[in-house]
């Protein structure tokens, strides 16, 4: 493009959220991004990496604490007019028609009514609803719905189109097949927006659909590197570069110590101040599995054969890697000799293996039983244990921690939970 | 002529035949019934402009049963421009609450102290107020009681409003602001959809709550004075001074079928269309009404629409242009300085009023009265947990079998409804004639009384917590031999806690209003009284002692904060955070 001017562009983007304790969460921390004219961008991240409040910051929807957004080089106040945004749960009126809902943005913007009604059905017809315009949302599938909220973008011919995760409430089906519509009519070139901003976790969908890949990192969220896709399109999921690059970002993602780019050798022992959201059932079933594919499993391939998403899979694959009950390396997921034990152990020994891996490698365990036999009735309240995580981690965050943490406990028969008196008991306080 | 192409809408011959072909007889009924409503409303509205000068000329109520479609009339016409101003109210007040965080702060807790004042004890302040503002026109006496009417439907409908407005999807808020939805599409086409259901129900059962407000407003004796508007309420009244059994038994059979109309030609319809207003996306059966059928089979009302559509497409411009989300919207800055003198000078006004409200009644009656009026207070509050405890005990098993038993609960349901709305105020005659008869106490007999109209809410909202026990639940309960006592305690008890709490909490803010005519009731010109705050305001309204009307309402205003702040709160998280099916 001749202009040098970005669309849009981040500049130095820092956003913070008060904590309850006291004191403040910093979600987003120092972040720029440009999107040019003609680009797919996709910015890639696990879930506290604070893309979708990168997103909103873009659109106008939040301000940032700290840092400019500029459209066209010029400062950005309030609701950005020259962008549309699809929705994850696609944000549909359900008492308006398909058509209604499609003019919606027009006639907000005053366009006159029989010229709106044109341009919804032009949209409706590009996204394969032609005869639907009557229908109310209720009576489409989920995919049919999405379609509408890309018709509804379509129509006010944005500037960038942002696109919120967008096939992640669909089935696994019909969201490659949405996918790949959205895909083609970004190819034929006659598409009705300049550029795209997808924010998604899956990261095929990210190699399938960008041409740049943004990777965000977590606690707080930065932009840990970029990667160029320059694979000619209509793009093969079977091509081996394709493969190679979604193996890489595999492995950049489970490994948040590896430099973005480059192949990652060494695999250094993950060490988290935070626990991954597992539970440990989801734990035990990932490390069954495993063992029953012969130890060691490609980590796309296994998300591919479970159809689940890197949110859904790789808290499980953390929480093994920190429980020591596995290695990843290469984007390759293998059990270690404790991990092959817990996984072929009858249902005695299996609580057993848990909890001394858990007193060994769960400092914050380790605590929270220093605390427990300390008090001379060895129970703590969960208000106690919410007021330290509240120092560390926001309020939603803190209960997910101790959500987690009374998990491993129970299931390591460390101690029990009254979830009535919001009470942590050892476990011999409990029995007597 | 096969060349000529025929004018889709031609000569005026061709629109005469169509207009005749498309008209049905449905259209004859929608019509008629609505020219039929106009005529009413017109007659029965000019009839309040009458001039009157109290308490010289009042107007006289008739025990002419044939008067009774007039009364009717009235009394209906009072409900329905309390409910418009009701649902002025409740957008007002709702919007600012809910999207001003510095006016929420005070509109919140106001609105639930406004929700547990006594409305029928400040009637006294109303009537006297709205018939000085009038200059003695019948129009005072219509205000006041109005406004007593509005006073009870509301606040419910406000705080429905008021959450459906927090509770919008975020994603949606987010898809509104960002197509640039001026602040009247944003209400017409989310906001409001979003809290139809909610403000529908809640409208169809404070107006069910209305009808109390209504017979116990039309005809008050306040400041020694008796005050009278025609209507039902006033005609049973008259009834009860004359011992006329029969007036009595008319306007039952009135009010009932009264109740009926509006509910199948007015409230049905409504809840029918709130329907398609429904938040999730998946499809469901589409619940048929026959009012709406009818509307739907006339062309009469789709002739008006499309005759009408290009004028409210201009309104709908117009005012969308006028709230246009503005370009620069003025980001929050200094707030927190602001924010300070906000909560100051409200702080300061509220321990103002409080000291004056204080001063006012220590100054006029002394402290003694206050300790006096306190253990009155407590009488009706024993008497208020105990009926519902004894309403618990009896319609507990009752309305648990009627709720598992679906055929059953279709049928007995709208009976319910209709009891609930059924003022209970209609039926204190007999009762008191049972309590002369039979030498009851009115300390005893008013537990009866209030629980007349209180029980219902209890009773609907179990059946409807027993309906909502997943099959599969009471599968499993059958088939590992849960019965009795046990299958009380581990499904039924647990299942139908939450809506128990619910319709108690309802029951018992019913039952304190209901104390002030409950606790003080006559039958000629014989008058029972129990010990109770109810009778302590019911009789210092009646002899205009201001000093008492304001700490009798206050005191029982403290009383129903405290008790729903003990009881019913805790008691309401606990069943959100236990006895919810997720």
């Amino acid at each position: 493009m001749e202009t040098t001017i970005a669309l849009l562009e981040a500049h130095q983007i820092t956003k913070t959220f008060p904590l309850p304790a006291g004191g403040q969460q910093t979600v987003l921390e120092n972040v720029s991004l440009a999107v040019k004219t003609g680009e797919v961008v996709a910015l890639l991240g696990r879930s506290g990496s604070g893309k979708s409040t990168l997103l909103r910051i873009l659109a106008g929807l939040i301000d940032p604490s700290q840092g400019t957004v500029l459209r066209m080089g010029n400062p950005l106040v309030g609701p950005n007019p020259d962008v549309a945004m699809v929705f994850q749960s696609f944000a549909l009126l359900p008492w308006l028609t398909v058509q209604e809902n499609a003019e919606l943005g027009l006639i907000a913007r005053g366009v006159d009514r029989d010229e709106a009604k044109g341009e919804a059905l032009r949209a409706l017809d590009m996204v394969g609803l032609e005869g639907f315009e009557g229908a109310y949302p209720k009576e489409l599938s989920g995919g049919m719905r999405q379609r509408v909220g890309f018709a509804r973008a379509f129509v006010i011919k944005p500037d960038v189109l942002m696109m919120d995760e967008p096939f992640s409430a669909l089935d696994v089906l019909t969201a490659e097949n949405l996918r790949g519509e959205i895909s083609h009519l970004w190819e034929k070139g006659s598409f009705p927006a300049k550029s795209i901003l997808l924010v998604t976790h899956n990261i095929e969908e990210a190699v399938l659909l960008a041409d740049r890949i943004v990777i965000l990192g977590a606690n707080p969220g930065n932009i840990r590197g970029e990667l160029q896709v320059d694979m000619p399109r209509p793009r093969s999921k079977e091509a081996p570069r394709f493969k190679a690059l979604v193996d890489h970002v595999y492995t950049v993602m489970t490994n948040p110590q590896a430099a973005v780019g480059e192949v990652v050798t060494a695999q250094t022992e993950p060490r988290y101040s935070m626990l991954p959201h597992a539970r440990s059932g989801g734990i035990s079933g990932l490390l069954e599995i495993l063992d029953s594919r012969g130890g060691a499993e490609d980590l796309p391939a296994l998300a591919k054969d479970l159809r689940l998403t890197v949110d859904d899979l790789l808290p499980a694959v953390d929480a093994a890697a920190m429980l020591g009950f596995a290695m990843v390396a290469q984007g390759d997921v293998m059990l270690t000799a404790t991990g092959r034990e817990f996984a072929n152990a009858e249902v005695h020994r299996s609580h057993e293996i848990f909890r001394e891996q858990v007193l060994d490698r769960i400092p914050l365990m380790q605590t929270l039983l220093a605390m427990c036999e300390s008090k001379r009735d060895g129970r703590i309240s969960k208000e106690f244990i919410l007021d330290i995580l509240d120092e560390h981690f926001s309020a939603a965050e803190a209960e997910r921690q101790f959500d987690t943490l009374v998990d491993w406990g129970r299931y390591a028969q460390l101690f029990d939970y009254h979830a009535d008196e919001e009470r942590i008991y050892l476990d011999t306080a409990a029995t007597t | 002529m096969p060349f000529m192409k025929t004018p889709t809408w031609g000569t005026p011959e061709r629109l005469r035949s169509r207009f005749l072909a498309t008209f049905r007889p449905a259209d004859l009924a929608v019509g008629l019934g609505t020219l039929a409503l106009l005529y009413v409303a017109a007659r029965v509205g000019a009839e309040s402009f009458v001039r009157f000068h109290p308490p010289d000329v009042l107007p006289q109520i008739s025990l002419d049963p044939r008067n009774l479609p007039n009364y009717a009339a009235r009394s209906t016409l009072r409900m329905f421009i309390a409910l418009i101003f009701s649902t002025l109210f409740t957008f007002v007040y709702g919007y600012s609450a809910a999207r001003s965080p510095k006016a929420e702060r005070v509109l919140v807790p106001l609105l639930d102290i406004l929700q547990s004042v006594p409305v029928l004890g400040f009637l006294s302040v109303t009537v006297t107020a709205f018939i000085a503002l009038f200059h003695g026109s019948l129009l005072g006496l219509e205000a006041a009681s109005i406004f007593a009417i509005f006073t009870g439907q509301a606040w419910n409908m406000t705080f429905s409003f008021y959450q459906s407005l927090r509770t919008v999807p975020s994603e949606l808020e987010e898809m509104a602001t960002l197509y640039r939805l001026s602040k009247w599409e944003r209400f017409t086409r989310l906001e409001l959809p979003v809290s139809a259901i909610g403000l529908v129900w809640n409208g169809m059962m404070s107006f069910g709550g209305g009808w109390f407000f209504l017979a116990a407003s039309e005809s008050i004796s306040v400041l020694n004075r008796q005050y009278t508007l025609p209507g039902l309420g006033s005609y049973v009244a008259a009834a009860i001074i004359a011992k006329d059994m029969r007036a009595l038994a008319w306007a039952i059979g009135t009010m009932i079928i009264l109740i009926l109309l509006i509910d199948q030609f007015f409230w049905k319809p409504l809840v029918n269309m709130a329907d398609r207003y429904k938040l999730e996306l998946s499809a469901g059966e589409e619940q048929r009404f026959w009012v709406v059928d009818l509307w739907r089979s006339a062309s009469l009302p789709r002739r008006i629409e499309s005759w009408t559509a290009p004028l409210w497409h201009t309104i709908d411009r117009w005012l969308s242009v006028r709230t246009a989300p503005v370009e620069d919207p003025p980001h929050a800055n200094g707030s927190r300085k602001s924010d300070l003198i906000f909560n100051a000078v409200t702080i300061i006004f509220i321990v103002a009023l409080l000291a004056l409200g204080t001063h006012f009644v220590l100054h006029g009656v002394g402290g003694k009265e206050v300790a006096h009026a306190a253990i009155l207070g407590v009488a009706t509050g024993s008497r208020v947990l105990a009926l519902i405890v004894l309403s618990t005990v009896v319609w507990t098993p009752i309305g648990v079998a009627i709720g598992l038993n679906p055929r059953l609960a279709r049928l007995t349901q709208p009976l319910v409804q209709i009891a609930a709305s059924f003022p209970a105020n209609f039926l204190f005659p007999f009762a008191t004639l049972g309590f002369i008869k039979l030498g009851i106490t009115l300390n005893w007999g008013s537990m009866l009384l209030m629980a007349l109209g209180a029980q219902w809410y209890l009773l609907f909202n179990v059946i409807g917590g027993a309906q909502a026990i997943p099959n599969d639940l009471r599968e499993m309960a059958t088939s590992f031999g849960l019965h009795g006592w046990r299958r009380w305690k581990f499904l039924l008890g647990p299942s139908i806690f939450g809506t128990w709490v619910t319709g108690a909490i309802t029951a018992s803010g019913g039952a304190w209003n209901a104390s002030i005519v409950a606790e003080l009731v006559s039958w000629g010109n014989t008058t029972l009284k129990a010990d109770g705050l109810g009778a302590y305001i019911a009789d210092a309204t009646s002899k205009g002692d201001w000093p008492r009307i304001v700490l009798g309402v206050g005191l029982m205003s403290v009383f129903v904060v405290t008790l729903n702040r003990l009881v019913w709160r805790p008691l309401y998280a606990l069943a959100q955070r236990r006895y919810q099916f997720a």
